[in-house]
């Protein structure tokens, strides 16, 4: 049977790469050679995953220098030579081996007004929003995030810029600001405005390319630049 | 920094951007076309002396370089530096003066 050769990060920031041979199967994902490893070899081995079907955004990992899903990412997408390194996520403090301390990521959610503010009641009717009104289709282009950080990981303006909020957030602001029930929209801009906001954005588009649920945050975050702008202009900034 | 100011920063600097790269294809082709006709230092200072025109252009050139420039090294600092304090702003300023002192003597000494 062939084999994998593994390198997997163990320990915290300071840690260091471990090595194992893991065998080889058909349709093998990067995340059943993780669980092999922590099942088969070494137990002490942490890492995350819930779902397995590209749903939770709880197995991002970096993959051979790559951030990426693991549990939908096939050992032969990302591997020639039988060699797999398999490291945390960048841009996140390490807690152990694969396993990152995601409190900042969701944090910068918050601070970026990232949840609902709406002014119906119970006994209100159903808001009316056409499935093809502009600004429905813009939601529904950016809307199936799954919080996995892959974005906040390939982005070079995070590494550089720890108060920037990142692409998730942004993106998760963006789909609130055309989101006609929302009440909130001018805190919320506020809140992304500037050198931690969508301001900082150099449009390198690192986080529309590794997205693994093809999203462009980098859209969104352009789309914040100008409700930002445009806001100044009208000034209710 | 309040949203407001920020936004103003990104506004001032994407319209100078858009300033300057009418103003940069306007000097190129001048300059080109001043040593491509082989015209002296005499006979470009008899044409840019006294020509209101060219005196508006240069300024508008210059101000919009004072208000680029220190904008887009604000962001350098902030990212490849990490300076943060205000003290960054104030030395931008300062630099923005400086390039607008700068600029315009340099406008003034071929418009006399």
């Amino acid at each position: 049977m062939n084999s994998l050769q593994v390198r997997v990060w163990r320990g915290g920031a300071a840690g260091a790469f471990q090595s194992f041979e893991v065998p080889r199967h058909a349709s093998q994902t990067v995340l059943d050679v993780v669980t092999h490893i922590q099942r088969a070899l070494d137990p002490t081995l942490a890492y995350r995953f819930a779902c397995r079907v590209g749903m939770c955004g709880s197995c991002a990992m970096t993959v051979n220098g790559v951030p990426r899903w693991t549990c939908r990412t096939h050992v032969d997408k990302v591997c020639d030579q039988e060699k797999l390194e398999i490291a945390p996520l960048r841009n996140l403090p390490v807690i152990r081996d694969l396993v990152t301390d995601m409190r900042e990521f969701f944090d910068k959610w918050a601070r970026a007004k990232g949840s609902f503010q709406g002014s119906l009641t119970r006994k209100d009717h159903f808001s009316n929003i056409k499935p093809q009104s502009k600004g429905r289709v813009q939601v529904d282009a950016a809307i199936e995030c799954i919080g996995c950080a892959v974005c906040y990981s390939a982005c070079d303006v995070v590494a550089q810029n720890r108060d920037y909020l990142g692409p998730a957030a942004l993106n998760r602001a963006w789909t609130l600001v055309k989101d006609e029930r929302d009440e909130s929209n001018v805190e919320r801009l506020r809140a992304v405005a500037g050198d931690a906001g969508c301001h900082s954005c150099h449009t390198h588009m690192s986080c529309t390319e590794h997205c693994p649920k093809q999203l462009s945050p980098t859209a969104g975050i352009a789309g914040l630049k100008r409700e930002v702008a445009l806001g100044f202009l009208k000034g209710s900034l | 920094m309040n949203p407001k100011v920020q936004t103003f920063l990104w506004i001032a600097q994407r319209a100078s951007a858009a300033l300057l790269g009418l103003c940069v294809l306007v000097h190129l082709v001048t300059m080109i076309y001043a040593v491509r006709g082989g015209l002296s230092a005499a006979e470009i200072l008899g044409r840019t002396s006294g020509n209101v025109a060219w005196f508006a252009f240069y300024t508008v050139f210059v101000l919009a370089i004072a208000v680029h420039v220190p904008i887009g090294l604000r962001a350098v600092l902030i990212e490849w530096a990490g300076w943060r304090s205000r003290g960054r702003d104030v030395v931008l300023l300062c630099f923005a003066v400086f390039l607008v002192y700068g600029g315009m003597s340099a406008v003034k000494a071929v418009f006399r």
